[in-house]
């Protein structure tokens, strides 16, 4: 039997406040500053009162690892993350094509690939964000769905859906 | 540098087309930390020598978007906008939320500087590597969601192509003005994300007398680092422990008070402030809840508060009205105070004064003075072109888009409430100043005085130096929540005053020398420094402007009307005491150093460390 505990961390926009303190929790985990744009999980909000938290979806078929072509690219046995090896990485920027979500990007200062670690298996961003009863962003654990990697969406395409969904009509003019 | 400072501001001449970096010496952040109190700094030592004949609206004078050494470690994120008013011909430090500032200074920067103005309509483009002028031609007109949609799509895709990382970028900050502004009316916010305006002091106008549209920002750094991240930390989540804990205004915002202040402490604007008294329950929280909210929680980057609310109208004869809360202010000003007692209308109403870029409390204000002229029959329909009945969200809407785009009667409107009373009195041969609910030229906060059951002292509006606004206002002690001085430090270093807890300060003046590394503290700001804002903004506001001077013997009082008995309610009867507000105002002014009639003396002067004021102030006194 595999010890491995795969944790996936769920989201409902509509519950999303853009209040961003998933971004500045993960920024502090991972480079100890406040820094929006090298946080792994990126608020997108193309349109006001539409935020979409932005971050890995951990597919099952994860096409990001073959579209690297130095192999810096591998899912944690433990966590099933998609883990980063910047001593590899080229800065190519392949990995954000081969995303369906283009989730990836280069780091802000080091010009690596950054994809979303699940923090070794306990998602801080998902912590903060129940802390503040948003519920927009929570860790789910154990076994593994199809279905999360349907989250693997540009913001621009998730956008679309939540202003029909939240404005009906009124959608087209403002996004 | 410093601690949470980016040490360098951005100085942008719009006439000569030129963009420079300046730096200030580490003593003036010290003495002034930023926001409000270094704009006061800047602007008196730049504009002081010639400030009565500065014409705010004109290309010399300045235009200030300034963070503090606080924004983005401070829980609740703000940049604070000034210049000479042109409300009030002071300085007045005008705080808005969302995400340009942090932008700003992880672009390396902590504020901008704009004199002069452009040929043409341009926007300041300002990302780590680039700082630009563009043509915003194809801007102006625009309403503000229009402009967000347009800055939004085209600064990405130049992002795409140009900049040097490879990622899936997101938008920009960005900081703009409406038709309002463009239009240079005095009634006019600087804006952002639809439905955050300053609307105090009338910048919108500033920067659209300039012929800026907008300012945008995407920095891709950290924030400016803290001398000691341990402990900015710790503060941090104090703070926001805090912030958890004042469930009431999670849960509610400010909008509980639409109903709780008119039902309750009878002082809300009702009908252009005639009553402050109301009990209509279809005004309640929780049927804005119900009926128009679309989201429960929307908030700015960092802030665990998120008092905001996402509101619309999606069917029905008000379709189409999209905006936050509203907040109480606007709940009060372009809801209560035009006679409207419906969710809906009030959405309605709201949602078209931030699309067009009017500040909710100056435009609803003098919306709702033209709505008692037209009650009077001091103003009639064929002059506004339609009935303007207390309660219909349609006129008044109609009638807030005159205004914003200068048209009819509403280019009169445009000067706001005290210059339209004094304009529109001239025409008619009548003392309209009466109808104005103003001080110091600018529509007041939406909290009256008359029942004595509000947080305003009786003196809040007679003696701001900001003129007459409800969140820093005059006549309260040095920490108390809404006081000038303690409001005035969250305006410097540039936070939001919701997220100040005035029973639980420690953290804030902790966190001030954990991010600077300045040994300052709460008695610094208290003695010295909130004093030496306070006392440059009083020098500004009395020597005045080339159209409006205030006279301290007169003019540092409430409007007429606040003398009246509350005509309505179960408070009816009760009014401001004019001996009592005399009396207050002694106190409070003695407390500032300053004598009977508010004039700084010599030696405070000296002690505050601006002798150079004497010379101002030295003809005042008596």
């Amino acid at each position: 039997m595999s010890k491995t505990t795969k944790v996936w961390v769920a989201r409902d926009y509509l519950n999303c406040s853009g209040c961003r303190l998933c971004e500045v929790a993960c920024a502090l985990k991972h480079e100890g500053r406040i820094w929006p744009e090298a946080s792994r999980v990126r608020v997108f909000m193309l349109t006001p009162t539409l935020e979409i938290p932005h971050l890995c979806a951990q597919c099952d078929d994860a096409p990001c690892i073959p579209s690297c072509p130095v192999d810096a690219l591998s899912r944690s046995d433990k966590t099933g993350a998609i883990l980063v090896d910047a001593e590899k990485c080229i800065s190519c920027g392949k990995c954000i094509d081969g995303c369906p979500g283009r989730v990836p990007f280069l780091h802000p200062q080091t010009n690596k690939a950054i994809i979303c670690d699940l923090c070794d298996g306990d998602p801080v961003c998902s912590k903060v964000c129940q802390e503040g009863r948003y519920n927009a962003l929570w860790t789910v654990s154990g076994a593994p769905s199809k279905s999360y990697k349907l989250y693997a969406k540009t913001p621009d395409k998730v956008t679309e859906e939540l202003a029909a969904r939240m404005y009906r009509d009124l959608a087209k003019e403002l996004i | 540098m410093v601690g949470g400072y980016a040490g360098k501001f951005l100085e942008v001449d719009l006439g000569q087309e030129k963009i420079k970096n300046t730096v200030f010496p580490e003593q003036v952040l010290r003495d002034y930390l930023g926001g409000r109190a270094l704009a006061a700094k800047i602007l008196w030592d730049r504009l002081g020598s010639k400030w009565e004949s500065i014409d705010p609206l004109g290309p010399e004078n300045i235009f200030l978007a300034l963070t503090g050494p606080l924004t983005g470690y401070y829980p609740g994120i703000r940049i604070c906008c000034t210049g000479k008013s042109p409300l009030t011909n002071g300085i007045v430090g005008s705080t808005v939320a969302a995400e340009f500032p942090i932008e700003l200074k992880c672009a390396g920067y902590d504020g901008v500087i704009v004199t002069g103005k452009a040929k043409k309509p341009v926007y300041l483009y300002i990302d780590d590597d680039r700082q630009e002028i563009r043509d915003a031609s194809h801007l102006w007109g625009k309403t503000g969601k229009q402009t967000i949609k347009l800055l939004n799509k085209e600064v990405i895709e130049d992002l795409e192509k140009r900049y040097r990382l490879k990622r899936m970028w997101r938008e920009p900050g960005v900081l703009y003005v409406g038709p309002a502004g463009e239009n240079a009316t005095r009634v006019a916010a600087v804006m952002m994300k639809w439905t955050h305006g300053a609307g105090y002091g009338g910048y919108g106008g500033v920067m659209g007398s300039k012929n800026l549209k907008a300012m945008v920002a995407k920095g891709t750094g950290p924030l400016p680092a803290a001398a000691n991240m341990n402990e900015t930390l710790k503060c941090i989540e104090n703070v926001t422990q805090s912030c958890y804990a004042s469930d009431g205004m999670r849960r509610w915002g400010t909008g509980s008070a639409g109903y709780e202040v008119g039902a309750g402490t009878s002082s809300e604007p009702v009908r252009n402030w005639q009553e402050e008294w109301h009990d209509e329950r279809t005004f309640g929280v929780d049927h804005f809840e119900r009926r128009v909210w679309l989201k429960r929680y929307w908030g700015d980057y960092g802030c665990p508060t998120t008092c905001l609310k996402v509101s619309a109208v999606l069917d029905g004869p008000l379709k189409g009205a999209i905006t936050d809360n509203p907040d109480y202010e606007t709940q009060a000003y372009v809801g209560t105070n035009l006679g409207i007692f419906q969710p809906e209308g009030n959405v309605y109403v709201n949602a078209k004064v931030d699309d067009l870029g009017l500040c909710g409390i100056q435009a609803g204000n003098v919306l709702g003075f033209a709505g008692e002229l037209y009650q009077r029959r001091i103003l009639t329909k064929k002059e506004i072109g339609f009935s303007l009945r207390w309660g219909d969200a349609k006129a008044f809407g109609r009638l807030a888009e005159m205004v914003a785009k200068r048209e009819g009667i509403g280019d009169v409107l445009a000067e706001g409430v005290y210059r339209a009373a004094i304009k529109l009195g001239k025409q008619k041969g009548k003392n309209l100043l009466l109808y104005a609910v103003q001080a110091h030229g600018m529509a007041i906060g939406a909290h009256g005085t008359r029942s004595g059951l509000d947080y305003e002292p009786i003196t809040a509006y007679a003696t701001s130096v900001q003129g007459s606004d409800h969140t820093s206002c005059g006549g309260m002690g040095p920490l108390q929540g809404a006081g000038d001085s303690l409001w005035g430090f969250a305006d410097s270093a540039v936070i939001c005053g919701f997220n100040v807890f005035d029973n639980n300060l420690d953290p804030m003046w902790r966190m001030l020398r954990a991010v600077t590394g300045w040994d300052i503290g709460v008695d610094d700001w208290v003695n010295t420094m909130g004093p030496r804002m306070i006392t440059i903004q009083r020098a500004a506001l009395l020597v005045g402007g080339p159209d409006a001077k205030w006279d301290p013997d007169k003019d540092d009082d409430n409007p007429p009307r606040f003398y009246k008995p509350l005509p309505s309610g179960p408070l009816k009867g009760k009014t401001t005491s004019r001996k009592q507000v005399q009396k207050d105002k002694v106190k409070y002014y003695q407390s500032l150093g300053w004598d009977a009639r508010g004039i700084p003396t010599t030696e405070t002067l000296k002690r505050l460390g601006i002798p150079e004021l004497e010379i101002v102030f030295k003809g005042m006194r008596k």
